[in-house]
Parts: structure tokens; sequence; C-alpha cells
């Protein structure tokens, strides 16, 4: 599936938009990590929680839970909260 | 005049990304090195005196996690730690945890090539054994009932977080640590980590609490003398301390300051080949604690004996309207036969105080605030 990065993530990843697979966000974090090493720990903490001022939208719908299962056709964007102006 | 033949570089972790100003053995002719990792929040970075070379940086930003850079040419290249500070699993019915920030780093003993420390915020303690490539938490602080009870919740602490700070080696001994928690006092181990002593006796607390609590202490910097291990300074959130091991019993040394400045600050400075020399920033902690220079007059207080009586050091520092103070990282000295102190304003100036704090000149402004300084000897 796509991935849309933010800016803050592309010195991983180099560009915005990646592939990766996973059957729930977790797993698409871990196949993520795999590819782009260190990148997960920006955004999910070693509790496997999303970290504050992160968010994850599916499909245009803002998800916080990291079991949320996804379809090989979903279009997840990592996005860095808009907070404070 | 002084000089050293030694190369130095000074180490500036700020709220904006780090920065090397690089110069001879006259301290001068520095040269900028910088940014690095613009943008990121830069607790600490640290040489590795055992090879001159390896520079490591605790780094988070405002939104992404925490991580550790990691360079072996001195900053030309970096490369991101692959498994930086991070807690276990909860266990002990203890409620899980997340790393926030590194906030500390210390290598490790000279006889222990490639050992490093870090504490975090909120309060952890970590190993690492491959230079700062991965880390490994220690069960016996971070998973330790007791432990966690004293350092509380991330909510009794301060707005920034609460820290595992001034983690400390014995040059004599590798299993002898320290370590301060703002807040919950100050520890040490003589079997490398395994188990813990608690060192607070003498410690104040604020007005109203029981000083047998620890949680209620709060070290702000801890500092061993490299000419005497067995002296100990410590800036506390209530006072200046210094203790003279065996002895276990902190004596407060701040009382001898002026009374209008106060004994309340954050760093503590010792000097490299004096046990009876350290230094103080002084800060304004009174009604709701400002944390600027007592009366907008920033200077550094020295003492010759140990505590028994302090100097002034403000020449060439603003006499009036300088309203910056200095994090318990930012104030730092060289090992030089007279060494130099060096200031990181939290208004992101850079100043060298010649002749331990005699005369102060700005080297840098305009940085971004100053998290922390140290001075790097390049091999």
């Amino acid at each position: 599936m796509k991935v849309l990065v933010p800016s803050a993530l592309r010195s991983y990843t180099g560009a915005s938009h990646v592939d990766a697979a996973g059957d729930t966000l977790l797993g698409l974090f871990a196949d993520l990590d795999q590819r782009y090493p260190g990148l997960r720990f920006r955004v999910v903490d070693e509790q496997q929680r999303l970290r504050p001022n992160m968010r994850i939208f599916v499909n245009g719908l803002g998800v916080r839970d990291l079991s949320h299962l996804l379809q090989p056709g979903d279009f997840v964007a990592i996005v860095l909260a808009l907070s404070g102006g | 005049m002084n000089s050293s033949p030694t190369r130095l570089a000074l180490l500036v972790a700020t709220r904006k990304g780090a920065w090397l100003f690089r110069g001879d053995g006259q301290r001068n002719d520095r040269t900028v090195d910088g940014p690095h990792f613009l943008g990121h929040n830069i607790s600490h970075m640290q040489l590795d005196p055992r090879d001159g070379r390896t520079l490591l940086a605790a780094a988070k930003t405002g939104h992404l996690g925490p991580t550790v850079f990691r360079s072996t040419d001195l900053g030309a290249t970096w490369k991101e730690a692959r498994q930086p500070p991070a807690f276990d699993k909860p266990s002990n019915s203890l409620p899980a945890r997340a790393v926030d920030h590194t906030f500390w780093l210390t290598p490790g003993h000279a006889s222990e090539r490639d050992t490093w420390y870090a504490g975090t915020s909120p309060q952890g303690l970590f190993r690492s054994e491959d230079g700062g490539v991965s880390w490994t938490p220690l069960p016996s602080v971070n998973d330790d009932p007791q432990f966690r009870e004293w350092m509380g919740s991330a909510q009794d602490g301060t707005p920034d977080g609460p820290k595992l700070h001034s983690i400390t080696l014995d040059p004599r001994d590798p299993a002898h640590l320290l370590f301060g928690m703002s807040g919950g006092g100050v520890h040490e181990s003589r079997d490398a980590g395994r188990s813990w002593t608690t060192l607070i006796d003498g410690m104040e607390v604020v007005e109203g609490f029981d000083a047998a609590t620890v949680t209620f202490h709060d070290p702000h910097c801890v500092r061993i003398c490299p000419s005497n291990p067995d002296r100990l300074y410590q800036q506390n959130h209530c006072g200046i301390y210094r203790l003279d091991r065996p002895g276990t019993t902190w004596q407060r040394i701040g009382r001898s300051m002026p009374a209008e400045v106060g004994d309340v600050g954050f760093p503590m400075v010792v000097h490299p080949h004096d046990a009876d020399i350290a230094w103080v920033f002084p800060m304004d902690g009174t009604d709701v604690w400002p944390r600027t220079s007592p009366a907008g007059r920033p200077a550094v207080y020295m003492t010759r004996d140990g505590g028994h009586t302090w100097q002034r050091r403000d020449h060439g520092l603003p006499q009036q309207q300088g309203w910056w103070t200095i994090k318990r990282q930012a104030m730092t000295v060289d090992a030089g036969p007279e060494p130099a102190l060096y200031l990181g304003t939290t208004s992101g100036e850079l100043w060298i105080g010649h002749d331990g704090g005699s005369r102060w000149t700005n080297i840098a402004r305009h940085l971004p605030e100053i998290y922390a300084i140290e001075v790097a000897e390049l091999k």
C-alpha cells in the first residue's frame, strides 16, 4: 500500500510516498522499519503507542489504534499534528 | 598568557540543533561547524575521550520521538543509533513508560572502551557497550518499585519532564557510579549498577516537607573532583553542597553565599586540578522561580576553599539587564593549567571566562537556547 511520509521523516525514506505492507498499522510500521531503519521509533514508542503529536490517517480517516486492520489498497498518511500554529 | 598544546572543541547542544566551535590550543581562532540536526532539540553532545573522535548527540524534535546520533569522524558524518534508549515492557505491576528524550550522556570508564551511560526523561538509566549503537535499560533503577516511587510520574516532574542526570564515574573504579534525579535524590552503586544506596543525608528540601522522604530531594547537578574523587560537589534546588568521602553527609556550603544572591542554581563545575576550587552560577529562585540571573546581573561565583567563601566573577559580563541564565549542562571548564570556564546561555550566547572566570569574553551570539556545552580535547 502507499504511505505518505511527512517531511520530518524523509531523511529516512528519501521520498514523500513509499510502498509498505502490513495487516495492521503496527505491522506496517514494522515493515517500514525494515525498509528504513529507525523510522518506527520516531513515530511509535517502545510500548507500541503512537507518540503524542503524531497522527495517522487511513483513507482519510484519523486512527490512533495501531492494531487497526489494513487492506492492501489502503492509503496511509503519517502526519505531524498541527498544534499551536 | 594561557596556553595549551591540546586542540579544543566546544560542543554546543541547543534547542534547535548542535554546533562545534573548533579552536586551537590557545583558545582562540575558532571555526564554527554547524548547525548539525537543524530543528532538533539536542539535549547533550559528548566526545568519547577514549578515542578523541566519536561524538554522541541526544536528539528529538517537537513531534518525533527520541534518538541518539553517533559520529566516528568528529561530526563530518552521523549515523543513528540502531537501538536508542527505550524502556522495557512494564514489570512488577508498574505503569508502562516511554522515553520522551535522552537528557544526559556520560562516556564510560577509561578502562571500559565503548561503554556509555545515558539518563532520560522520564527518569531512566541506560548503558551501551558498543559505543552508543545500542542501549539497554538498567532494571535495578528503571523497574525497581522503590525507585519508581521516588521518581513519581511525569505529572510529578518539572514542565519539560523529570530528569535522570549527573551520571558520574569514579576514575579509580569503573564499578563505582553515581547519578541524580530531579526529583528523586542522589544514588550510588559500587557494583556497576546492580544495586544502589541513597546518598541524601544533609541535603535539604523545600520548607514544610520531610527531608527523610527521598522523592522530595532535587539535586540539580552533581560533580566529582578529578583531582580528588573522594570529593563531590552538588548544586541542589535547595542550596550548594559538598561531600567528602568516606563521609555520607552533605555539607551545605552555599550558606556563605551573599544573601541577596542566594545559593539556588543549576550548574556545578569543579576545577580539573584543585578540589578546593569550584564554580556555580546563581539563579533567581524566589517567588515563582523566575529562573533568571538574580537582579538581571549574571555572575559566576567561585570558591577557592571548598565552599567556605565565595567570590563574584562577572568582569566582562552584562552589568545590568542581563536576564538570561544557565542550564545545568551549560557551564563547563577545560583542563588547561589555568583553566577557562565556558557558559552557554538560555539566550543563545556563548562565553569564555579566562583565568577561571576572571575575564569574560563573548564567543558567539544569536544561537538558539543553549542546553549544554562540553569541552572536547581532540586527538
